[in-house]
């Protein structure tokens, strides 16, 4: 007794089946280089080295994409960070980011230039945008991605190989499976890479590339949303250039004794971290969490204070130089991937360490 | 005036809480015995849209694209004030990514009157965060992502303040609109005792067939229908039938749905195993740790 749903036209016209790019083994690979008041982003940035192996396996040219307002200057940078070339559009009305505007810009390049691969920072821009993209294009998109890598896939059905696609890695399930997404039939092949994943290029000031400056036609009717204010608040600590970090989970107890966190990354000049659930309790801030919804950081030490170490957060971790993992219950996941597990009550081991490296530093 | 929502809403395999009971011996999960659970920004879609209730009146129908067994969840949302339930379920939308599904959820909204569309901004399975913009583009309406709070909705205007990442912008559009909600907009009201009572007994039409097979063993499929068909006939009598749909209903068109319709395929699953590299244990003492210190120095990782 499957109901009948009011009518409605829905199925694709062929102008929407058109809109399709043919797969093509000559396509450039891009970067959408989200750019705000004419700053890049980060996460773009640290794409362009991943994005530069890419090209060089394909044997096929490295293309950065900018829109903005005044954001020219901006290609010069690019080019330093490894793309041979630079779409620039530049309109008035690409001065704010607006997912319609961007996207309707984006989808027409795409469409000129038929890319191969277009990849986007999985920052909140990002992860608004690439699926919108996506959508009215008709092609694939792989969220959150951690790697990507070139590699061969044979359909089951026909055995048919298919060479040189874009594997797209990322968690899923809550982190507790990886998977390697293809797409070989639809293009381009789409994705968003996770914040903090792939190392910052150096940038080389001597390199040279191709500036290619885009003609925009927007209207007012492009912008529908009417952004009436915006509060940026500057991040308070920056977890991805710390050295060493120092994080507390749940299992320190309160934000009173929290302290001992501060105080151990006090001493050893780090930066203070923790888990969801510690700041899910309020014992710190959003901004130091580290973990699947949080901040991935690879720092030389990582000191993990009465963490139990859920999958979310050891994603957010685990590519740590070293690890210390400090926990009462000799079952805490966390010394699954610790190099140094102390199995005791952190009000004790905490301070220990304090004295300990207060002493080793004066002697020293 | 009163508003028209709908909510989309999933139902998942509750990831975040992963305890020994569900790990294989290898390390891997297993899913089958995690609890089924209402995806949680979903709830927070929902309230929303209650809470626009609430204060204008309006209709709000939820949409789950899943299993029968999802029908859990519409039952969970006519508990706590949702007007109409939809379960649009059929085999073939087995295997839909992302793209897919939202063509399919498209077809299913298009058939509604509508002035908001709510999703939870991701499910916790697959935290894509993608079938929200991708609704919207299909539907042709624009997007509200990332809405931490409802400022003001007025005649066919709405304001409301998304997170941006290291802040929050407040916008205005003109209605339709679809937001996608997040865990901090509101705190998810629990059930209605009075709406459990009424709706406990709500059923789709395919577990109404479902039940029948399990009270009647032995009948034959004719009767099962017959049988079926007079219970759903009762059940709209008390208006208890939640709406079903499959994909000849909405008219998809198949080549967009399914594995068909997915660009994105799975190449390979690995699973992530709680690798124990070489740990070393310290003991919780004044020399362990000095000791422990001394190597981390030696080793330049302190300086």
């Amino acid at each position: 007794m499957v109901g009948q749903a009011p009518p409605y036209d829905i199925r694709y016209t062929n102008d929407e089946i058109r809109n399709m790019i043919e797969v093509n083994r000559k396509g450039e690979v891009w970067v959408f280089a989200e750019q705000h008041n004419e700053q890049i982003e980060d996460t773009p940035i640290e794409l362009m080295s991943k994005a530069r192996h890419l090209a060089d396996t394909l044997g096929v040219k490295l293309a950065a994409v900018v829109l903005g307002n005044g954001v020219k200057d901006l290609a010069t940078k690019l080019i330093q960070y490894g793309a041979d070339k630079v779409y620039v559009a530049e309109h008035p009305l690409l001065r704010t980011y607006q997912t319609n505007s961007y996207a309707k810009v984006i989808y027409d390049l795409i469409h000129k230039h038929e890319p191969q691969i277009v990849l986007y920072g999985a920052t909140i821009a990002g992860r608004d945008l690439a699926p919108r993209i996506a959508s009215a294009i008709k092609a694939g998109l792989t969220a959150d991605c951690t790697d990507l890598q070139i590699g061969d896939h044979t359909t089951v059905k026909d055995k048919k190989i298919h060479k040189n696609l874009l594997f797209q890695i990322r968690p899923a399930f809550g982190g507790n499976i990886v998977a390697t997404i293809i797409n070989h039939d639809r293009w381009p092949q789409m994705a968003t890479v996770r914040e903090g994943v792939m190392p910052m290029p150096e940038p080389d000031v001597k390199r040279k590339g191709e500036i290619i400056e885009e003609q925009v036609t927007l209207a007012q009717s492009d912008l529908p949303l009417e952004i009436l204010e915006e509060h940026k608040r500057p991040k308070k600590v920056d977890l991805k250039a710390a050295r060493i970090i120092v994080a507390g989970g749940a299992g320190v107890g309160s934000k009173d004794n929290f302290k001992l966190v501060w105080d151990l990354a006090n001493c050893l000049g780090g930066a203070p971290a923790a888990t969801r659930a510690a700041v899910d309790l309020g014992f710190i801030d959003h901004d130091h969490q580290v973990g699947q919804t949080g901040t991935t950081v690879r720092p030389s030490l990582y000191i993990a204070v009465g963490i139990s170490g859920a999958i979310q957060h050891q994603a957010g971790m685990s590519q740590s130089q070293k690890i210390v993992a400090i926990n009462n219950d000799p079952d805490a996941p966390i010394f699954g991937v610790a190099h140094y597990k102390i199995i005791g009550d952190l009000n004790e081991v905490v301070p220990m360490m304090i004295k300990s490296i207060k002493e080793k530093s004066i002697k020293d | 005036m009163g508003y028209n929502c709908v909510v989309l809403i999933k139902q998942v395999p509750d990831t975040k809480r992963i305890t020994g009971d569900v790990m294989n011996e290898d390390g891997t999960v297993k899913r089958s015995a995690l609890p089924a659970i209402f995806n949680p920004e979903d709830l927070n879609a929902l309230e929303m849209a209650l809470q626009i209730k609430d204060k204008f009146g309006g209709h709000i129908t939820v949409i789950t694209m899943g299993l029968p067994a999802a029908s859990e969840i519409l039952r969970g949302s006519l508990f706590r004030g949702a007007d109409e339930a939809i379960l649009l379920t059929d085999r073939r939308c087995a295997a839909s990514d992302t793209l897919a599904t939202s063509y399919i959820l498209s077809c299913a909204v298009k058939r509604i009157n509508y002035d908001i569309v709510l999703c939870g901004r991701q499910a916790i399975d697959g935290d894509t965060a993608q079938v929200g913009p991708q609704l919207a583009e299909k539907l042709g309406v624009k997007q509200i992502t990332y809405v931490e709070e409802l400022t003001e909705l007025s005649g066919k205007t709405i304001t409301a303040r998304r997170n941006i990442g290291n802040g929050w912008q407040q916008v205005k559009a003109d209605l339709p609109v679809l937001l996608t909600v997040t865990g901090d907009a509101n705190e998810p009201r629990v059930a209605a005792a009075k709406k459990m009572m009424k709706y406990k007994n709500a059923l789709a039409p395919v577990e109404v067939e479902q039940k029948i097979k399990a009270e009647n063993p032995d009948a034959d499929e004719m009767d099962i229908k017959e049988l079926a068909e007079h219970k759903c006939g009762k059940l709209i009598e008390q208006g208890l039938l939640m709406k079903q749909w499959d994909l000849d209903a909405i008219e998809a068109d198949l080549s967009w749905c399914g594995m068909n319709g997915s660009p994105t395929k799975v190449h390979r699953i690995q699973s992530v195993v709680l690798a124990a590299k070489e740990t070393k244990q310290i003991e919780p003492s004044e020399n362990g740790i000095s000791d422990m210190v001394h190597e981390l120095i030696e080793d330049k990782i302190i300086a």
